[in-house]
């Protein structure tokens, strides 16, 4: 099925629904989509009038037909979707369209919940769900399925797949954005372009939110970043209300009048959404139906997006932090074997803040189930970084889970140009979109000459194109070669880069720190290659972003080639008092502070560099019963006083914390062996989504020497009891913020009593007093995180 | 001090007494960042209210009964659906501060609490003024989960309003909403001007609670 004309002729949708259903007497609160069964004639009715007007594309009755709005009701979602398919069709057959080509369209709106991990509807529900209608909708007999209303770019990306694997029918989306050009979610123009043209959607653009001159600058923006067909349905003017009653006052002249302006600067599908009647439309065609369509200009940028944000190769240089990585680091390791996810996402924070534009991901270890984990690295990343991710693997099976939850366009790391890795590799680019990572080395391995590694990149573009993989979405790697090995490494990276850049416009990426292997300071030649790097075309740095060498290239290559405007990000940077004299005024600070005040107050630069100090001349041991135990003591008796706060009470923690990771590296060097921790689990409940309490207890049981097992929230009883029996754990703590999760609470007390009658729990959150926790039969009631503490020492017998 | 500084000094629990130093530059900072994620919506719609009973109403299709409202509502004949959110940007920042540093999460929490209340009290001036107009009060606005007001109403009040469309307040499947700050309400509105001594948190049982307004 195609639509015909689509790009080349302006085709026409239909006006909005909702306005007119409420004026045949759809009351508050009743789904239309039951209309579709109750009240057929006038659905048909309202269809026919939109085919009169001119539409040649008319939507079905189904915005909200999807399985989770309507599990309690009498009717079945087959029923309402064929009963809708039906009067589209046969107010089609009605109608006097005068010979032009018309199109049953399957509306498709959000599901109205919001996804994992910030929402608790997961990716692959979302995309069930769709799939349920969209299945329905080809089989009734829709000729294409139109997506609308979308505010979050995941949701967008689940319910796009949905249609393209499961239907044969063509896919037109709209999402709905507010005044600034974004989407509710966070998504700008350019991140929602690069998304859908790589998920190859058939046409995009703009529905509802706004009224039709609202929409222009929006629309600027789409022509400016898309390569196909774009789409504008807007309301008839923004909302107002009165008498109760929502209304739109942009009638159907002012709205005809906006848009041909709006055919005019390139929009190739118009309609109209909320607001909008038959009159409107009508009005619409007659002064559109003789312009001509602006022709569809292909753009070359290079974009790769999150659900936030997008970045652009080829304007100036970017940086993609390398410290996602387990390769030659000892604690990543551990960290991954650990499942230690928290350790990942707080190196995502530091290369964020130290001024990284794209993450490298990648967690490859010999003995891990690396797609599980890569799903999960990169689903718990996305809820903490708006930056682009670049799903670094050679497991493809971990490079497909990996796309497909990836809410955004990724950045793909790497095919090489063996025709195998081709074969894998590009049929994921084709499926799901992305900027794929392209290695010049071949079955002949890694050419030694410059023109080698262009031939190499020149297959790579050849192949990919086969797929349909436009050259804008390949970035080429000619690959850094040790300098100390190879003299001529450097200068064949340099001129191969230059010509992939310049002759091949293609754009560049490269590993930069690999040039130094083997010899000393390497930080010196690091940042030099660097810039020369960046001089001969680098469009994107692989780095490592906390190194203060590498930033200074950088920021002085930015500014030196005039791509630094006003050299604002230069002395954003570094405009401030030289780095030097700022620890010189830490050092004075401290000045005879101890270290117990320096916890007490809740000080913790100071309490870092004391215990520095410390461990030049006392064991670990001693400083933490010296001055540790007896700072955190007298702040949590001052907690239970009622003189320190729940914010002091942290502060001194995270100073604590702070000290210990000095003491625990010395321990480690030392090979001191301490005694085994005691394990204690920490869950919020199923359904529960809100874990600050939680947290705030992580904290403080981790300071007082117990190792946590945190297990996030919303978290199942039966994984609760499975990691209890696993690890034999005897202390479980639970949180549940309200009293509809706190039958969640109960029920994973049951389960835990009795596949685990050996294990304590105790509870706490905002709905739990002493009377809750004891009917839900839990050993322990926490009115406050301190008394968590205290009750697992009595339990461990530490007091 | 301005109100929502002292409204987040009592969500952290510190009553009556002072706040420190190094709090009170968490809060500043807290809400400075607030300012650079937070963004702030809300939608409202008006409705007739009918009133069947003491403690049941109806509004077009959509009937509930609360005793604890009923006496909130009395006398209106107008209702006003209210959802007000700031925005999903703040959970990730909360999310991301958690990981670094909890004191400021604990802190940022509270200040995002405070500044959702504040933006719903705005809100609701300006609808008080709108209604002022042809001749109504508002009463307190009056949310699903006060007193006996079930929490299940909820899910009546985002769909009535178009939530997740519009302001892109969604709900789980146990009534928490997404994003977390955020707040549904009815405002009733009536002819007669009355005083309500009906607010939000004095309607809770919970006597003993260490944030209840004006303890401690």
């Amino acid at each position: 099925m195609s639509i015909k004309g689509l790009g080349k002729e302006l085709l026409f949708l239909d006006g909005g629904m909702g306005t007119l259903l409420q004026a045949e007497g759809l009351k508050p609160g009743e789904l239309p989509e039951t209309w579709n069964l109750t009240h057929g004639d006038k659905i048909q009715k309202i269809h026919k009038s939109y085919f009169e007007a001119g539409s040649n594309i008319v939507l079905t009755n189904t915005f909200g037909a999807n399985a989770l709005k309507f599990h309690d009701t009498s009717y079945s979602l087959k029923e309402i979707v064929e009963a809708a398919v039906k009067h589209v069709k046969e107010a089609a057959k009605q109608a006097k369209s005068s010979g032009r080509n018309v199109y049953t369209a399957l509306d498709v709106g959000p599901t109205g919940k919001l996804l994992k991990p910030m929402g608790d509807l997961s990716f692959e529900s979302a995309y069930e769900t769709f799939k349920e209608v969209m299945i329905y909708g080809e089989q009734a007999g829709a000729d294409l399925i139109y997506i609308e209303t979308m505010s979050d770019t995941y949701e967008l990306k689940a319910a796009v797949l949905a249609a393209k694997e499961n239907t044969n029918l063509p896919v037109f989306v709209t999402t709905i954005y507010d005044e600034r050009g974004k989407l509710l979610t966070g998504a700008d123009v350019p991140s929602v372009v690069a998304l859908l043209e790589g998920l190859r959607v058939d046409a995009l653009g703009i529905n509802c939110g706004m009224g039709p001159q609202q929409m222009l600058p929006i629309l600027e923006q789409l022509v400016e970043y898309t390569s196909i067909p774009i789409i504008v349905k807007p309301n008839a003017g923004l909302p107002k209300q009165k008498d109760g009653e929502t209304y739109y006052d942009v009638d159907e002249q002012a709205f005809a009048e906006v848009m041909e302006e709006i055919v005019k600067k390139g929009a190739c599908v118009i309609g109209g959404c909320c607001g909008t009647t038959p009159k409107h439309i009508q009005a619409m065609i007659e002064k559109c139906a003789s312009l001509p369509v602006t022709p569809i200009v292909e753009k070359e940028r290079t974009i790769v997006s999150s659900y936030g944000q997008a970045q652009e190769l080829g304007i100036g240089s970017k940086i993609i932090g390398e410290r996602i990585n387990p390769t030659g680091k000892k604690r990543f390791k551990q960290a991954l074997k650990e499942h230690d996810l928290d350790y990942i996402l707080k190196e995502a924070i530091m290369q964020q803040d130290a001024g990284a534009h794209i993450l490298d991901v990648n967690v490859g270890l010999p003995d891990i189930d690396e797609p599980k984990m890569m799903k999960e690295a990169i689903v718990e990343l996305q809820s903490i970084t708006s930056l682009p991710l670049q799903i670094d693997t050679v497991d493809a099976k971990a490079m497909e889970a990996a796309m497909r939850i990836y809410n955004g366009k990724p950045m793909v790391n790497s095919v090489s140009g063996k025709k195998e890795s081709m074969d894998v590799v590009f049929p994921l680019i084709q499926k799901y979109g992305g900027v794929v990572v392209g290695l010049t080395l071949d079955e002949e391995g890694i050419p030694q000459t410059v023109e080698g590694r262009i031939k190499v990149a020149e297959k790579i573009i050849q192949e990919a194109a086969k797929y349909g993989i436009p050259k804008k979405d390949i970035v080429i790697d000619v690959l850094a070669m040790t300098v100390s090995s190879e003299p001529e490494g450097a200068k064949i990276t340099l001129e191969a880069l230059h010509k992939v850049r310049y002759e091949l416009g293609v754009n560049t990426v490269l590993g930069v720190s690999n040039i130094s292997f083997g010899l000393p300071s390497r930080p010196i030649i690091n940042a030099n290659f660097y810039t020369m790097a960046m001089l001969q075309g680098l469009s994107a740095g692989i780095i490592n972003p906390a190194s203060e060498d590498m930033m200074r290239a950088y920021y002085s290559y930015h500014v030196l080639m005039n791509l630094d405007t006003n050299c604002e990000q230069y002395i954003g940077r570094y405009g401030a008092a030289p780095i030097t004299a700022a620890s010189e005024n830490k050092q004075s600070k401290i000045g005879t502070m101890s270290l117990q005040t320096a916890i007490e107050r809740g000080l913790k630069e100071e309490a870092y560099m004391l215990t520095e100090q410390l461990v030049k001349e006392y064991k670990p041991l001693e400083i933490i019963n010296s001055y540790l135990i007896p700072g955190l003591d007298a702040v949590g008796k001052g907690f239970e006083e009622g003189t320190v706060f729940l914010p002091q009470l942290l502060m001194s923690a995270e100073a604590a914390k702070a000290s210990f990771s000095i003491l625990k590296r010395e321990l480690a060097q030392s090979g001191d062996t301490t005694k085994a921790k005691n394990k204690v689990v920490l869950a919020t409940v199923k359904g529960d989504i809100h874990d600050i309490g939680k947290n705030i207890v992580k904290v403080l049981l981790e300071n007082y020497s117990f190792e946590v097992i945190d297990l996030g929230k919303d978290v199942p009883p039966e994984i609760i009891v499975e990691t209890v029996l696993e690890q034999q754990i005897h202390l479980v703590g639970l949180s549940a913020l309200m009293t509809t999760t706190v039958v969640s609470m109960e029920e994973t007390i049951k389960q835990l009593r009795e596949k685990a009658p050996f294990c304590k729990v105790m509870v706490g959150g905002a709905v739990l007093n002493q009377e809750y926790a004891d009917m839900i039969g839990a050993d322990f009631y926490g009115k406050d995180a301190m008394q968590s503490v205290y009750y697992a020492q009595r339990i461990f017998g530490e007091e | 001090m301005d109100r929502m500084t002292k409204e987040a000094i009592r969500y952290l629990g510190y009553g009556n007494h002072a706040v420190d130093e190094q709090t009170l530059q968490l809060l500043l900072n807290s809400f400075q960042d607030l300012k650079g994620v937070a963004e702030p919506k809300s939608i409202y719609r008006i409705f007739q209210l009918e009133q069947m009973d003491d403690e049941s109403f109806k509004i077009g299709e959509f009937e509930f009964q609360s005793h604890s409202l009923g006496r909130n509502l009395k006398g209106c004949d107008k209702i006003i659906l209210f959802g007000a959110t700031l925005g999903i940007g703040v959970d990730r920042l909360l999310r991301r501060v958690s990981l670094t540093d909890m004191a400021k999460a604990v802190v940022l929490q509270a200040c995002a609490a405070a500044m959702l209340e504040e933006y719903c009290d705005k809100c609701q001036e300006e609808l008080g003024k709108e209604m002022a107009q042809e001749g109504r009060y508002l009463r307190p606005r009056f949310s699903p989960g006060y007193g006996d007001f079930d929490i299940a109403y909820q899910k009546n009040l985002m769909g009535m309003l178009e939530c997740s469309k519009k302001i892109g307040l969604t709900m789980t499947e146990s009534y928490m909403m997404t994003p977390t700050k955020s707040v549904t309400a009815v405002i009733g509105a009536s002819t007669r001007k009355e005083h309500c001594p009906i607010q939000g948190c004095e309607v809770c049982n919970k006597m003993d609670c260490e944030y209840r307004r004006g303890t401690r």
